[in-house]
């Protein structure tokens, strides 16, 4: 028997790198020993994908991207929504689980992101690494907001509405090109047809290509650790990094337990909870879409109002351009300052293990600002509002554009030669 | 499973049991995925029995009825045709309704509860186009001279006679299907609902 | 920095303070059959006229202890197969003509109508019970949660006619066929009913997601023992 599958083995190698990507991937891929809780969220993302993946197949099955009134005066996208949740077997579940995917994979890449700022995984030779997966978050939020129009409810139709908007404040070709966006002077079944093929097909397929393409780039070059030190600087006689475990077995088990962990959470919202206090299920997003009535209050899914409240903060106009378009200057920016994150770092280490209490503090009002922002950013503007949040966009872009000054004044620690555990 | 020094048993049997319960969770999480392509609530309610009212429905006539999506049948057979049936048994390849491709009740000589209402689904038991009548007999059927009048599936050709039997040496293995279906009086059918049963 | 955290701490207030809505909490029905099923009835008579369920089958109500049997004698007005939605006869463009706006159909309505003020169904529980005349309105009736709203009091036989005093409190003018306990205990009934209508699946759901936590609670345990088995060679 063991003789037969060498053999067969034996027949496919010769034909297709199997072995060879098993070993350089997996079995002989030396990952630094010290991963810690942080260190989950990449392979929980990649769950996440294929969990909506998968879903959204069989979502795919009996939703239709229809404005179009039914019989009985309600949009046959709605309805489809509703069919699926009710005379499709299991229909809820599989809903349910696309619906809190959607959030989950936030929460997932937000952590991911986060760990790559705390231990500089971005910093050279990783700069293409980090790149990728900005350039993922940003399919990720576009792949979101397309997927949101779906349900045909209030929140999707008037979501839609204000974003697609945005692009009318581009000057010159700003109102063109949102109509164009649109396929009509309004959101309407043109604009929800194109949404469902980008959402189905365009971005899925993009951000496939991405994912490896970030995978590889970090196999390429190792991968980094808490510490922050390049394990492959220390090798032993074969040439094996001497604080290197091989990813196979050891953080495939250890990621099966995150995945569980991870599973256990998400199936808490799925069934116990799958509208998290409308967070993640919006309540005015189970009214229909009506073009005539905007909701009395409209705010962004909880994954975009960081942005969203950069996009309200500014509210004066600079140079003969209206405020609205430098608000979306300001929301476009904080999202794009983040691709330049690589180059703006340039502490002399890389983990904030060892980086010295301004960089500490800096990344502490940061995630304080994104918080508030995020917070901000659900509720209706009031002036005090608005006035804390354009503290939190100036501290927020501060801490980028600052930081090659302050991350070089910087007291550092020195990096230790081996790794610390 | 040889269990000898090379290996280590607990690790062995941790992996074994890590792994049965890891695939039983995964084949129970495939259920609700595979089961959601099974036909909805709503294809249910469509596929619901049909009431038919055949009161004025003629001798020698056809209506066609959809019931779960599909065609079918109501014949009010005129003697003549009836009669064409007891010609046919030895052409066609089950004469005797052997093949349970009928409710018992209408396991008779004219597949039917009453002689001369024939009902049937209106697919050809090959590959599951519809059948069109050729009621005409003889050669204006366009069939042959002796056509005892009977249906012609269009896609391969298959003949059918008047009791929806499949003739010899055709590509239709089995006969027309008699759906269940009750009378409700005299002249009122449902489709769906066996003779048998009780109720509506 | 101070500022900053004044500011944080004084904004839940603020945000409490932009709008408040008062609502009843709605008795809990679920579990009670009795009472959802006479919230069904409440809900085809009362209800089922002007707005339809559109998504709700009249089968689904074996969910809450019905036959088939009594469904069709019962309750179903509106339809001829038991497997059919709960849609109504009125057209649309009518509707609109009568009323002013098209009723909404009314399957979601008690999902739709939750904010952080309170459940769908307290909103619900509250709107059905705060009706008061108001001249000044066509159909001569106004709501102290939907200001204008363009519903006409379909219950006021039951619950009598409600005025709005000075003190903006409500009080009974002419009386109705209930006493207030009884006409508040059927409005919860047909609230239970518009929430097990809103999401059938809920308490399933519910009882799954415990299955589904054991079982991966059974799982962690396994990966987490192989995890450390595994983990022995590295530490």
């Amino acid at each position: 028997m063991n003789a037969k599958l060498t053999a067969l083995l034996g027949w496919v190698d010769e034909r297709f790198p199997l072995t060879a990507n098993w070993k350089a991937h997996l079995a002989e891929y030396y990952a630094p020993k010290n991963f810690n809780f942080w260190y989950f969220f990449g392979s929980l993302a990649i769950l996440v994908l294929g969990l909506q993946i998968i879903t959204g197949i069989f979502l795919t099955m009996h939703y239709k991207p229809d404005a179009a009134l039914n019989a009985s005066g309600v949009p046959v996208a709605f309805a489809s929504v509703e069919y699926i949740m009710r005379d499709v077997p299991w229909g809820w579940l599989v809903r349910y689980m696309h619906s809190t995917g959607a959030s989950a994979f936030f929460v997932v890449i937000y952590l991911h992101m986060f760990r790559g700022l705390l231990y500089g995984s971005y910093r050279k030779p990783r700069e293409l690494i980090w790149l990728f997966g900005m350039i993922i978050f940003l399919l990720l939020m576009a792949e979101a907001f397309f997927g949101y129009l779906l349900p045909w409810g209030q929140m999707s139709f008037w979501g839609a509405q204000v974003i697609v908007n945005l692009f009318s404040a581009i000057p010159l070709i700003g109102p063109d090109l949102s109509i164009w966006l649109r396929g009509d002077f309004v959101v309407g079944d043109a604009t929800l047809n194109r949404f469902f093929s980008f959402h189905v097909i365009l971005v899925p397929l993009v951000l496939l290509g991405l994912v490896a393409a970030h995978i590889l780039a970090l196999h390429e070059v190792g991968s980094n650790n808490p510490d922050g030190i390049e394990i492959k600087k220390k090798k032993d006689a074969n040439g094996i990094p001497l604080d290197g475990i091989p990813f196979h077995p050891y953080y495939t088990v250890k990621d099966i337990v995150g995945a569980v962990a991870f599973l256990m959470i998400f199936s808490l919202v799925i069934f116990f909870m799958p509208e998290f206090g409308g967070y993640f299920l919006e309540y005015n997003n189970f009214f229909p879409a009506d073009p005539l009535a905007t909701p009395p209050h409209i705010a962004p899914v909880w994954y975009f109002t960081p942005f969203y409240s950069m996009l309200r903060a500014v509210t004066v106009n600079f140079f003969w351009i209206d405020a609205k378009f430098w608000g979306v200057v300001a929301m476009g920016g904080g999202v794009v300052i983040l691709l330049f994150l690589p180059w703006l770092d340039r502490s002399p280490v890389k983990s904030i293990r060892y980086k010295g209490p301004i960089f500490k503090s800096a990344v502490a009002v940061f995630v304080i600002c994104f918080l508030i922002l995020g917070y901000l950013g659900m509720l209706a503007p009031t002036p005090l509002r608005t006035l804390l949040s354009q503290i939190c966009t100036l501290l927020y872009f501060a801490f980028f554009l600052l930081m090659p000054i302050y991350s070089q004044l910087d007291k550092c620690k020195p990096e230790p030669e081996r790794l610390t555990g | 499973m040889a269990c000898d020094d090379k290996v280590d048993c607990g690790r062995r049997r941790l992996i074994v049991a890590t792994a049965t319960a890891g695939g039983v969770a995964g084949v129970v999480a495939a259920i609700p995925f595979v089961a959601s392509m099974l036909p909805s609530e709503r294809a249910k309610s469509a596929g619901a029995p049909v009431e038919v009212d055949i009161s004025k429905l003629a001798p020698g006539q056809m209506i066609t009825v959809e019931w779960r999506g599909k065609p079918v049948w109501i014949i009010n057979r005129t003697k003549e045709m009836l009669e064409s049936l007891k010609k046919a048994d030895d052409k066609v390849s089950d004469p005797n309704s052997e093949k349970p491709m009928q409710p018992e009740y209408c396991k008779n000589e004219t597949r039917s509860i009453k002689p001369e209402i024939f009902v049937a689904v209106g697919i050809c038991t090959h590959l599951g186009c519809s059948p069109t009548d050729k009621f005409k007999t003889g050669a204006e059927s366009g069939i042959d001279a002796d056509w005892p009048g009977g249906f012609l599936c269009p896609c391969h050709g298959s003949t059918f006679d008047l009791a929806g039997r499949v003739y010899k040496n055709k590509p239709a293995p089995d006969n027309l299907e008699v759906p269940a279906h009750k009378y409700l009086g005299d002249t009122k059918i449902v489709i769906g609902i066996s003779q048998d049963s009780k109720g509506a | 920095m101070r500022k900053l955290f004044f500011a944080l701490l004084f904004m839940p207030l603020a945000a409490l303070a932009s709008a408040e809505l008062h609502l009843d909490k709605a008795p809990d029905r679920t579990h009670d059959m009795a009472a959802l099923q006479n919230g069904a009835k409440v809900f085809v008579n009362y209800c089922l006229n002007c707005h339809s369920a559109s998504y709700m089958r009249y089968n689904r109500l074996r969910d809450i202890g019905l036959s088939e049997d009594q469904i069709r004698e019962n309750l179903m007005f509106t339809a001829d197969k038991v497997g059919e939605p709960m849609r109504i006869a009125m057209q649309r463009a009518e509707a609109k003509v009568w009323f002013g706006k098209a009723p909404p159909d009314l399957t979601i309505i008690a999902r739709a109508r939750a904010s952080e003020f309170g459940s769908g169904a307290d909103w619900l529980y509250t709107y059905l019970r705060t009706f008061y005349r108001d001249d000044k309105r066509p159909t001569g009736w106004n709501n102290l949660v939907f200001e204008n709203v363009g519903m006409p009091h379909v219950l006021w036989e039951l619950q009598g006619q409600q005025v709005l005093g000075q003190d903006h409190k409500l009080s009974i003018a002419r009386p109705g066929k209930l006493k207030p306990e009884e006409y508040d205990s059927l409005v919860a009934d047909l609230v239970g009913y518009l929430r097990y209508m809103a999401e059938p699946i809920a308490e399933t759901r519910k009882q799954l997601g415990v299955a589904v936590l054991i079982a991966l609670g059974v799982l962690l345990v396994f990966s987490y023992a192989l995890k450390r088995e595994y983990w022995k060679d590295v530490h």
